[in-house]
């Protein structure tokens, strides 16, 4: 069984819409996947409960009919410096 | 944490085990290649670790998942706390973050 790259990146958006994905179809099968997906909400968060965010969006279709998708999370760049008061720029 | 049967067993490999690793196949005979890749690190690293494979249980195979919040296989658990999948599993050994986790947590290297 496979999915399409468009699929997946409509749900991961569906429940974060700020993400940025990148879906690569690493054999040209539609069925192994890499995605680089970067939203606000991963701010703070271990890769652990960033990949399961990432997982929830998917709703149970990683690990069935979505095979592989190799995962790489982030918070978008410039977003630890808002953590960090440094005082106006 | 629910009443899953198959939990407590879990709960125990992972209490018993410093470092254990839930995979499809045997770190000796891995069947599938992103199990292979994280026995791999492990043993690159020189650290103790027991495999379970989860295609001899099915049980454990569901229930990983479940006990985890995690939908893929291969997982790897330290000291009590999953540390995460193939895909973070690798990232961690190749930027040396793995080995300093098993340093700090005092696991236990092969002889």
């Amino acid at each position: 069984m496979a999915m399409a790259a468009a699929e997946i990146e409509r749900l991961i958006k569906e429940s974060l819409p700020d993400a940025l994905v990148t879906i690569e179809d690493l054999k040209g099968d539609g069925d192994h996947y890499a995605a680089h997906v970067v939203s606000a909400a991963f701010a703070g968060k271990t890769r652990v409960q960033q990949h399961q965010l990432v997982y929830k969006a998917l709703q149970g279709r990683m690990g069935g009919e979505l095979h592989a998708l190799a995962l790489q999370t982030s918070a978008p760049e410039g977003n630890e410096a808002a953590f960090q008061d440094k005082g106006p720029t | 944490m629910s009443d899953n049967p198959v939990f407590a067993k879990i709960k125990k490999e992972i209490d018993d085990n410093s470092v254990v690793l839930f995979m499809k196949g045997t770190p000796m005979m891995p069947q599938c290649g992103f199990s292979a890749a994280v026995a791999q690190a492990l043993t690159m690293l020189n650290v103790k670790f027991k495999g379970i494979d989860v295609l001899a249980d099915q049980d454990i195979r569901q229930g990983i998942k479940e006990f985890s919040s995690w939908p893929t296989i291969p997982q790897l658990y330290v000291k009590g706390e999953f540390v995460g999948g193939c895909d973070i599993v690798r990232e961690m050994y190749e930027t040396g973050e793995l080995k300093k986790l098993f340093d700090q947590k005092g696991v236990d290297y092969a002889a």
